[in-house]
């Protein structure tokens, strides 16, 4: 077949240049399912074209790093023979188009993508972002995204334990969810995707492949006919009952000796799986797409190469264990073919009723794949803003600031959210969510992962580079303040038109500030994902690099604490230096209705001493809870710890050499709120370490109670802080 | 004591309930594939959490004829203790031990969280470390709890002590506000007429270990192991 | 029938010949309270739409049946919807026939 016409490449995605490096690699004209593959394999999706030159920046290595970037996941040694396997991925543009299985089929893709290594899923998480409470379409896309992801989660009995939503215009258009799944595995049964072995089985695991969410099914083809609705379903529908089935299979098969290889079919479905199988592995591939189970009749190679069908696998088995894998995923009711087999010819070749339709040499696909280093520009600094500046024509007490910010969108309860997902099934969640990280137990032992997710993009946008490096540091601040030592993280680089330089510069900067915070706080990169031209009319959503980190706790019993106060009579201290800097603070944004000024700067140095301080104080058993200091402040966390655990406190005179307000509110870094039964204790455990520390309250009643005389009833509190979300969603 | 569990395709309380039963029996309860109808003898069974079949068409429906289900039906009848637990409980209403049935949670949505029940039925070898009256606090996790049944049914079930847990207020009053998901009288777990068949929907084992959060759920599988090991 | 006996045979072979077509209109008992219906009636008053009353939200089945004798083929239907597609303490059900 041939007569591929330049609106044909375009519709592709493919410029002209590429188009000719197709032909320069093919050594003549591709057919339309050659195309397709080309397509599908040199998108911004599957090959990072234009974010490789910036990801390489990333450190990605420390002695307990076992698979850093470029596997289905991230991995890592937690001791004991076990290894910890994490990702976190966005279905954004989905989830707006269709909240419900949009976030669904995100979460059943994250998950896949861990259990294809072998690990069992423990926890899933997500970093959600809303447009304006006030556009018409985010109580529905809340709605909808957050069924999904709990209707997903809860029927696989994998807890969705925490994670974080932030609302902001810029999201209007353009919603983000990003899912993060964290799984355990044992160190010496890790499954990689580099195929092997001449003329072993390749097997086609899972659901049966239909007609979803092909790409480039706007073209005018003789392909599809008339009834072109029907045909061309561009939502994914997720079935997370087969994927149950699929996971328990797989896990029942991956404790025999028989896989050599396997990858989920994710975007771009059995071209990626099958192109990066080889690739790895150095081997061709050849598959009978007529042996491949089908849902729909009349399914062309080049539908079933580019179907996003969901809940499927690609496997390489070892000769001779066909039948016995047949039997575990017959057991699970689960469709399993012998779709082709490993070649050594390094080219995938594909044959429909008997004939060749498609034979493509692999290296070349993926190596030569475009990469661009695109213009970018850095972006300009914004003017400083001085607390007296920032607090000009606000008047009110700490008291009633505290109450507005407790009852804003940011930053009140997200129990609405969390109570729709199942956050306990598995029966290991240490620490639920509405915490700084949520701790789950290695199940069998009192070893736990504390898991987060993290990014301040009102930070970003003002600076990215010091916004890349705070969402590093506040997800390794998050993990510290449970008393986990931070190990690894994910990231969900999440951004506008690359094509732009105001937003490469954006990419650019995020980078550069997170390379900086992973090398000075030993929590390299693991694995990641680049979701890029998330942009409405010409209009980006903020520089989102949503930072997924996670650590272990050594021992839940005696080496680990949650943010709720637990006792009254004790001292609440203050750890790391406040400068009182409200530039770019939520403070500033609700009450004084402005984003403004620098973000706060990080100095990366205070924050590795300040949070190894705080981790050796929970070691040493020292404090009873811990919380870390992020948005809104120092008065905000105190009230979340007097909440979260049902006890008061009355809180000491603020310095006079910084605005109330600012003290209160400012949003600088590296800084905790630890309670202690005896402050002493805690000042000589400083010794010549040189972190600031400073008694600020003690805990007790039923009150929050200010210097001033202000005082707020925890109960008062609690409520503003809890109805904000459930009579918003309530609201019709 | 020996206790079989029994998992259908989309169980996934089942290890929960394994690590419960562990820890109050001392041994492995038997996990029992539901495509398999021959059931080893065994002291008790529990029809664990989960969406069997992915809670598809209706919750627990298509588990309820599973081929291992007539025998689970048959031993009830014979006497044998059968603990259904979340979608346990829709499934042993499905296949007819127990009346009525778990329609969609008012609110309509799913439903996670730490939950007070009354506990109004102590007598029976599920509740026996309880008393009447104890107030407990245990999770629940579902989508179908909204418990329902013809007035006659109520009325009997009522009548006949067969409520075990009734969601309460922290006091334990039996309020409205109390009911997280609409069901008839609060009605929370029943008991057949004999009362070696109890449904719940909240889930026991979730909290029988000091590290999750609480351990008053504990007291059921102890309480079953005493009864049980005494029994034998 | 000769008719279909035609079509029958002229068939591709991956077509499966569709003899009956059977609709299961699966719906609650009166006096089952609906929370979706009422969520439903509750929405559409607020986009406007006056004069609603008693919404109630049911199921729909639809499935291709082998059997070319109504009678019989209305009577597995019947069975199937006692034994698995509805819960008869809650549900009612109709069931349409294509031949």
């Amino acid at each position: 077949m041939s007569g591929i016409t330049p609106e044909i490449v375009a519709e592709h995605g493919l410029t002209p240049d590429e188009y000719d490096r197709v032909i320069a690699i093919m050594g003549h004209e591709p057919n339309l399912t050659e195309l397709g593959i080309f397509s599908v394999m040199w998108s911004e999706h599957c090959s990072y074209k234009s974010s490789k030159f910036w990801l390489k920046k990333l450190p990605t290595e420390a002695p307990w790093v076992i698979c850093g970037p470029g596997e289905n996941a991230g991995v890592i040694d937690i001791g004991d023979g076990k290894a910890c396997i994490f990702k976190m991925e966005s279905h954004n543009h989905p989830s707006f188009i269709e909240p419900y299985q949009g976030a669904a089929t995100g979460v059943g893709g994250i998950l896949r993508d861990v259990f294809t290594m072998g690990a069992r899923p423990v926890a899933n998480m997500n970093a959600l972002r809303f447009g304006s409470p006030d556009h018409p379409k985010t109580r529905h896309l809340v709605g909808g995204v957050v069924a999904g992801i709990g209707g997903y989660g809860n029927s696989m009995g994998i807890p969705t334990v925490g994670g974080e939503t932030n609302f902001d215009p810029s999201y209007n258009g353009n919603i983000l969810v990003n899912a993060m799944t964290v799984g355990v595995a044992d160190t010496d049964k890790i499954f990689y995707s580099a195929a092997a072995g001449i003329g072993n089985p390749v097997v086609y695991v899972g659901s049966k492949t239909g007609r979803d969410g092909i790409h480039g099914a706007t073209m005018a083809s003789a392909e599809f006919d008339n009834d072109s609705d029907e045909k061309r379903p561009t939502v994914q529908v997720g079935d997370p009952f087969t994927e149950k089935l699929l996971l328990e299979a797989c896990l029942e098969l991956m404790a025999t000796d028989a896989i050599v290889a396997i990858q989920d079919m994710g975007a771009a479905g059995l071209t990626s799986s099958s192109v990066e199988m080889s690739d790895k592995g150095g081997v061709g591939i050849e598959f009978d797409l007529d042996l491949v189970p089908v849902r729909e009749d009349a399914m062309t190679p080049y539908e079933i190469m580019l179907s996003e069908s969901q809940e499927r696998m690609l496997m390489v088995l070892k000769p001779g264990c066909e039948d016995m894998a047949q039997a575990i995923f017959e057991k699970w009711e689960l469709d399993f073919a012998v779709i082709g087999r490993v070649t050594d010819s390094n080219r995938l070749v594909l044959k429909s009723g008997g004939e060749v339709v498609c034979n493509i040499p692999i290296s070349p696909l993926v190596a030569e794949a475009p990469e661009y280093e695109r213009p970018w520009e850095r972006t300009p600094p914004s003017p400083f803003l001085s607390a007296a500046d920032a607090l000009e024509g606000i008047d009110q007490s700490p008291a009633d600031a505290l109450s507005a910010l407790m009852a804003s969108p940011d930053l009140c309860s997200r129990r609405w959210i969390w109570e729709q997902y199942d956050h306990m099934v598995m029966g290991d969640t240490v620490q639920r969510p509405g915490g700084d990280a949520a701790v789950i137990r290695v199940h069998g032992t009192d070893r736990s992962l504390a898991i987060t997710t993290d990014c301040t993009p009102r930070y970003c946008v003002a600076d990215p580079v010091e916004g890349g490096r705070q969402a590093v540091a506040e997800a390794w601040r998050n993990l510290t303040a449970t008393g986990a030592k931070p190990l690894a993280i994910t990231d969900n680089m999440n951004f506008g038109n690359p094509e732009r330089p105001e937003i490469m510069g954006q990419f650019a900067g995020c980078i550069e500030g997170m390379a900086e915070a992973c090398l000075a706080l030993d929590f390299p990169v693991v694995s990641g994902n680049v979701s890029l031209y998330n942009e409405t009319s010409g209009t980006s959503i903020l520089p989102t690099p949503a930072i997924g980190g996670v650590g272990l706790v050594e021992d839940v019993n005696t080496k680990m604490v949650s943010s709720g106060f637990t006792a009254a009579d004790e001292d609440i201290v203050l750890i790391g230096e406040t400068a009182g800097h409200l530039g770019r603070s939520l403070f500033l944004r609700q009450l004084g209705d402005r984003d403004e000024g620098q973000p706060p700067p990080v100095d990366l140095a205070a924050e590795r001493r300040n949070g190894d301080f705080v981790r050796s104080l929970i070691g040493m058993g020292s404090v009873t809870a811990c919380h870390d200091l992020s948005d809104g402040g120092l008065l905000v966390a105190i009230a979340e710890m007097a909440l979260a655990g049902s006890v008061g406190a009355e809180l000491c005179e603020p310095p006079t050499d910084i605005p109330p307000l600012a003290w209160w509110f400012g949003e600088d870094q590296a800084r905790y709120l630890v309670a202690t039964p005896s402050a002493e204790a805690l000042v000589s455990a400083v010794g010549h370490t040189s972190v600031p520390v400073c008694v600020i309250g003690r805990t007790g009643g039923t009150v929050l109670t200010m210097a001033d005389g202000n005082s707020i009833p925890l109960s008062d509190l609690g409520s503003v802080h809890e109805n904000w979300l459930p009579h918003y969603m309530a609201a019709s | 004591m020996k206790a079989a569990v029994i998992v259908s395709p989309g169980s996934n309380c089942d290890r929960d309930i394994q690590v419960a039963l562990r820890q109050s029996v001392g041994a492995d309860p038997v996990m029992h594939w539901h495509g398999d109808p021959d059931l080893p003898g065994v002291d008790l069974i529990v029809v664990p959490g989960g969406f069997s079949y992915g809670d598809y068409l209706r919750a627990g429906a298509m588990a309820a004829h599973s081929p291992v289900i007539r025998e689970v039906v048959d031993r009830a009848n014979r006497g044998v203790p059968v603990l259904g637990i979340c979608n346990g409980f829709q499934i042993l209403t499905e296949c007819g031990l127990l009346p009525g049935v778990l329609m969609r949670n008012a609110g309509l949505k799913f439903i996670c969280r730490d939950i007070d029940l009354r506990v109004d039925a102590a007598n029976t070898v599920f509740t026996r470390s309880y008393v009447d009256g104890q107030i407990i606090r245990i999770p629940i996790a579902h989508n179908e709890g909204n418990y329902f049944a013809d007035e006659d049914t109520l009325n009997r079930l009522d009548g006949d002590n067969r409520i075990a847990f009734r969601y309460c207020s922290p006091r334990g009053e039996v309020t409205a506000e109390a009911n997280p998901n609409g069901a008839a009288l609060n009605i929370a777990g029943i008991l057949n007429e004999k009362r070696n068949v109890l449904g719940m929907m909240p889930h026991p084992e979730r909290l029988a270990d000091d590290a999750l959060g609480g351990t008053d759920g504990r007291p059921m599988f102890d309480g079953l192991v005493e009864a049980l090991a005494a029994a034998a | 029938m000769a008719w279909v006996g035609f079509r029958v045979r002229f068939a591709p072979p991956c077509a499966k010949q569709i003899a009956m077509k059977a609709r299961v209109h699966i719906t609650l008992k009166n006096g089952v309270l609906d929370p979706q219906g009422k969520a439903i009636e509750h929405a559409l008053a607020g986009l406007g739409f006056s004069g609603i009353n008693d919404v109630r939200q049911g199921k729909y089945i639809e499935m291709n049946l082998d059997e070319t004798d109504e009678a019989t083929a209305r009577a597995s239907v019947e069975a199937m919807c006692e034994k698995l597609l509805t819960n008869t303490v809650i549900e009612n059900y109709e069931i349409d026939l294509d031949a």
